[in-house]
């Protein structure tokens, strides 16, 4: 297992209580779900009174994200090297699926299970489920059958 | 409140909200898709350190939204815009399938891939858009289906 040191497991913490509390706040105030997926795929049709509050809150999480790195400097390193054609593979699984399955991490794992939905319970541990096994598949079974 | 400032009330509360959403991936390293892969791959050198995002994620929203929408408002609109499903259906399952699939192939999740996009790591050029393809191929696809039966 990977080592891990308390600050490593402070920053994880801290910045899941700030999602946690994000998705509160666009509850408690808009009365909106925080499901990226969703507010995502609802910029590609649909009601165009809806589409200013999605393009603002998806333009809020690309400032915060780059802010942070920008003001602490802490940025994870680069990863090169990782074929195109898998990246537009995986983009299209990922949009595809949370499209059909109505959600994705934050729409179904934060929020969905935060009000105990049964719908989010099942997507959220069917997807982290075949997650888990296709990182293993990609990565072990190579190594296992040679 | 008048109708001008409500609405803009509600677009500073989308901006904010995604700020400290994106704040919260930056700071939790859940924008690092080696680390993603790190976490999911339980029987490798499994790296447990995103729990704690999930962990901390869900503590908030678990001790806050039932007790939030037991409101009958929220306080910049006139109900909470819940999604209309119940039922536990094939759509759910499959979707969850195909998106698990494409999670563990790369380490991106729709949040973490947005959110690098004003990073220096490249590789999100190649896979959001494909993920908007994909999101708009289903979208196409349900309407195409409702055509055809209605």
């Amino acid at each position: 297992m990977h080592a891990v040191t308390g600050s490593d497991a402070i920053m994880a913490l801290a910045g899941g209580v700030l999602i946690g509390l994000a998705s509160l706040l666009l509850l408690c105030l808009n009365g909106r779900i925080a499901g990226i997926s969703g507010i995502a795929a609802g910029l590609l049709g649909g009601n165009r009174r809806e589409m200013a509050w999605r393009a603002l809150f998806l333009l809020g999480l690309v400032i915060g994200a780059a802010g942070y790195v920008a003001l602490t400097g802490d940025a994870p390193a680069v990863r090169t090297g990782f074929p195109r054609t898998t990246l537009v593979l995986a983009g299209l699984l990922v949009g595809y699926g949370t499209a059909l399955g109505n959600g994705c991490t934050s729409g179904h794992g934060v929020c969905g299970l935060g009000r105990l939905s049964r719908r989010s319970l099942v997507a959220t541990t069917v997807f982290v489920v075949v997650a888990i096994a296709t990182t293993t598949l990609v990565r072990h079974v190579a190594e296992w059958s040679s | 409140m008048s109708v001008r400032s409500l609405h803009l009330w509600r677009a500073l509360v989308s901006l904010g909200s995604g700020l400290v959403f994106g704040v919260g991936l930056a700071l939790s390293h859940m924008t690092d898709p080696e680390r993603v892969l790190g976490f999911l791959d339980v029987t490798g050198q499994w790296d447990p350190r995103l729990l704690g995002v999930l962990g901390g994620a869900v503590a908030v929203t678990a001790l806050s939204f039932r007790r939030l929408l037991g409101r009958p408002a929220p306080r910049l609109d006139g109900y909470f815009h819940l999604p209309p499903y119940e039922r536990v259906d094939a759509r759910l399952l499959l979707g969850s399938v195909l998106f698990g699939t494409g999670w563990g192939i790369a380490g991106y999740c729709p949040g973490p891939a947005i959110a690098v996009l004003g990073s220096a790591n490249n590789e999100v050029w190649w896979l959001v858009p494909a993920m908007l393809v994909g999101m708009g191929l289903q979208r196409w696809q349900a309407d195409h289906q409702q055509g055809l039966h209605s």
